[in-house]
């Protein structure tokens, strides 16, 4: 008799078939929003790409590469290419190296290791708008009236300094830089101060013991390299939120009104905002976002290899 | 502690103190600008604070008819708290169903959750825009809210807790008879609350600061947030500097609020995020 079987094989496909339902009940949504929201966005940049689509997000006329050739030969791409290079050679090193020493200064300090990490973290929660605002009408205001113009005039009777509107000296990117700084350098300081505190207090007093002194051979031999991991994924972070850059430079740099076409410096998401959205040109517009994507992902990925990503020690 | 280590410490301490100052100053410079005339802005000399804090200005913000902070405000909370209640469910759903549902394709739906983390967020935004577009909710609610809910991150961060989550719980109830939606909602969520809170409140901050995004989609008036609202007033030829900066203190007070009631919790979810 094969009764049996077939009712242990249907209890058993009753129950994979449940657990499959279940398991699409709890992720399905996740999935299903990632394939409309992301998945289903790049193949179809990709194919609206070799596609005219002017004042409409709809394909039109196949051109075939048209709008890459366009793109390549456009000076304003291959400048915002430049451009997001220098800010990312300019942000990135300085953030690290502030974020660091400042976890390094409040993990020193004690009883108020607290107090100083709430004050570097608080403009945290302050948007990239409002700080552009103090740093473009206020702290860089070029006018006599600006804070920092106000106190290069107190330090050494310093003539006023127009910041943001000149080529030569750049002074933009100082302007451009402390405010990503102050906005993210309390950011990477937590993290920095997490990974500080695990390394183990008794490779320290092991050091000691050695004859090491505290402060640059106990920082050069064991705590650098107890940072590694931390380190290589905040400069990975860094590098990928950098090459992303967007709000600063419209609301400091920005200028022409609310259309903001003229721009001192420009990077590739404003170059891509300004294509799509000012010149209504989807088709370079999707052009331009695909070969940005892949820039970035390629960074990512060289990156992650170079220094061997998600390697323990 | 001898003379060296004393010193020591003094000079940590200046440098620190030095540096808070610095930290501190654009903090001070909105309240004082807020509070101040358009003349006393503008005067060389830097003045410390307003001769007379001019309250008026909120109140001729409120009732600027250009300006639209109310409805800024408005828009910025709805699209928040939509978005992080939203981004919570989803992705906390999705973290468990991948840490403990023995489901044969669970694998490769996991690879196809992994590789969208690599995919530069707000690099895709022309290509999200285009899809977003074709479903018609250009300058929708909506449009504001859905899109930033399938948030890689956090399922991850949720998928890491809940296979750390201790797994009697979970069996016990599964003894009393719970199923697994069951065990999810009456075990493990209430258990969690730390790392939802953790999650959250980083979303609301992100969400409410958000400016790319909101600033393609949300086109006609009736859907700018806050930051849209903000940034219009200052690529404008002329800015009402009182009311730009007035603008700016009512667009950080929540989002400090909330920082400074829950900041443990901020903390922790920084902490999370840099370990992964």
């Amino acid at each position: 008799m094969a009764i049996p079987i077939p009712e242990l094989h249907k209890a058993t496909g009753d129950r994979r078939r449940k657990t499959a339902l279940e398991f699409w009940l709890f992720v399905g949504p996740m999935v299903l929003g990632l394939l409309v929201f992301v998945y289903i966005p790049i193949v179809w940049g990709l194919m609206l790409s070799f596609f005219r689509a002017r004042n409409t997000v709809k394909p039109t006329e196949f051109v075939g590469l048209t709008n890459y050739t366009e793109l390549f030969s456009d000076p304003r791409f291959i400048n915002s290419l430049q451009t997001v290079v220098v800010f990312a050679i300019i942000i990135v090193p300085v953030t690290f190296v502030l974020s660091l020493g400042l976890a390094l200064l409040v993990n020193d300090a004690g009883r108020n290791t607290g107090f100083f990490r709430t004050i570097f973290f608080i403009p945290t929660a302050c948007s990239y708008v409002v700080a552009s605002l103090v740093w473009k009408t206020s702290l860089f205001n070029g006018l006599p009236s600006g804070f920092v113009n106000n106190i290069l005039w107190l330090v050494n009777e310093i003539e006023p300094i127009a910041w943001i509107n000149t080529v030569s000296p750049p002074y933009y990117w100082l302007v451009l830089g402390t405010v990503r700084l102050w906005l993210q350098s309390g950011f990477y300081m937590i993290i920095f101060l997490a990974a500080l505190q695990e390394i183990p207090r008794p490779l320290y007093e092991a050091a000691m013991v050695d004859g090491a002194r505290r402060g640059w051979q106990t920082f050069r031999h064991i705590t650098f390299p107890m940072l590694r991991n931390t380190s290589v994924s905040v400069l990975l972070l860094l590098f990928i939120e950098a090459f992303q850059a967007f709000d600063e430079f419209r609301n400091i740099l920005a200028t022409g009104g609310a259309s903001g076409t003229q721009i001192l410096a420009r990077p590739p998401l404003i170059y891509l905002y300004n294509v799509a959205f000012q010149d209504q040109n989807y088709g370079r517009g999707a052009a331009g976002a695909f070969v940005v994507t892949v820039l970035i992902l390629g960074v990512t990925i060289i990156q992650g290899r170079l220094f061997g990503f998600g390697k323990r020690e | 502690m001898d003379k060296r280590q004393i010193l020591n410490r003094i000079s940590i301490y200046i440098i620190l103190i030095l540096f808070s100052i610095a930290y501190l100053i654009p903090f001070y410079i909105i309240a004082r600008n807020a509070l101040m005339t358009q003349r006393e802005i503008a005067q060389f000399d830097w003045q410390l604070w307003p001769e007379t804090a001019q309250w008026q200005n909120l109140t001729n913000l409120l009732n600027d008819p250009i300006a639209n902070i109310t409805v800024g405000l408005k828009n910025s909370t709805i699209v928040s708290v939509l978005q992080v209640a939203g981004r919570l469910i989803i992705t906390s759903l999705a973290g468990y169903g991948l840490a403990r549902i023995r489901y044969k394709w669970a694998d490769q739906v996991f690879y196809f959750v992994l590789i969208a983390l690599m995919v530069p967020s707000a690099a895709i935004f022309v290509q999200t825009f285009l899809v977003v577009a074709s479903l018609g909710w250009v300058s929708t609610i909506q449009g504001l809210v859905v899109p930033g809910m399938f948030d890689v991150f956090s399922v991850f961060i949720f998928r890491q807790f809940f296979l750390d989550f201790p797994r009697e719980l979970e069996d016990a109830a599964l003894v009393d008879g719970l199923g697994t939606f069951g065990i999810f909602w009456r075990i493990v969520v209430p258990n969690s609350t730390g790392v939802f809170i953790s999650l959250g409140t980083l979303g609301l901050i992100r969400s409410w600061n958000a400016f790319l995004w909101p600033l393609v989609i949300g086109q006609s008036r009736e859907t700018w947030t806050v930051q849209v609202v903000l940034s219009t007033f200052l690529t404008a030829q002329t800015i009402n500097l009182p009311a730009l900066f007035m603008g700016a203190a009512v667009g950080i007070v929540p989002v400090l609020l909330v920082f400074f009631i829950v900041q443990r919790y901020i903390v922790e979810g920084v902490r999370v995020s840099g370990i992964k």
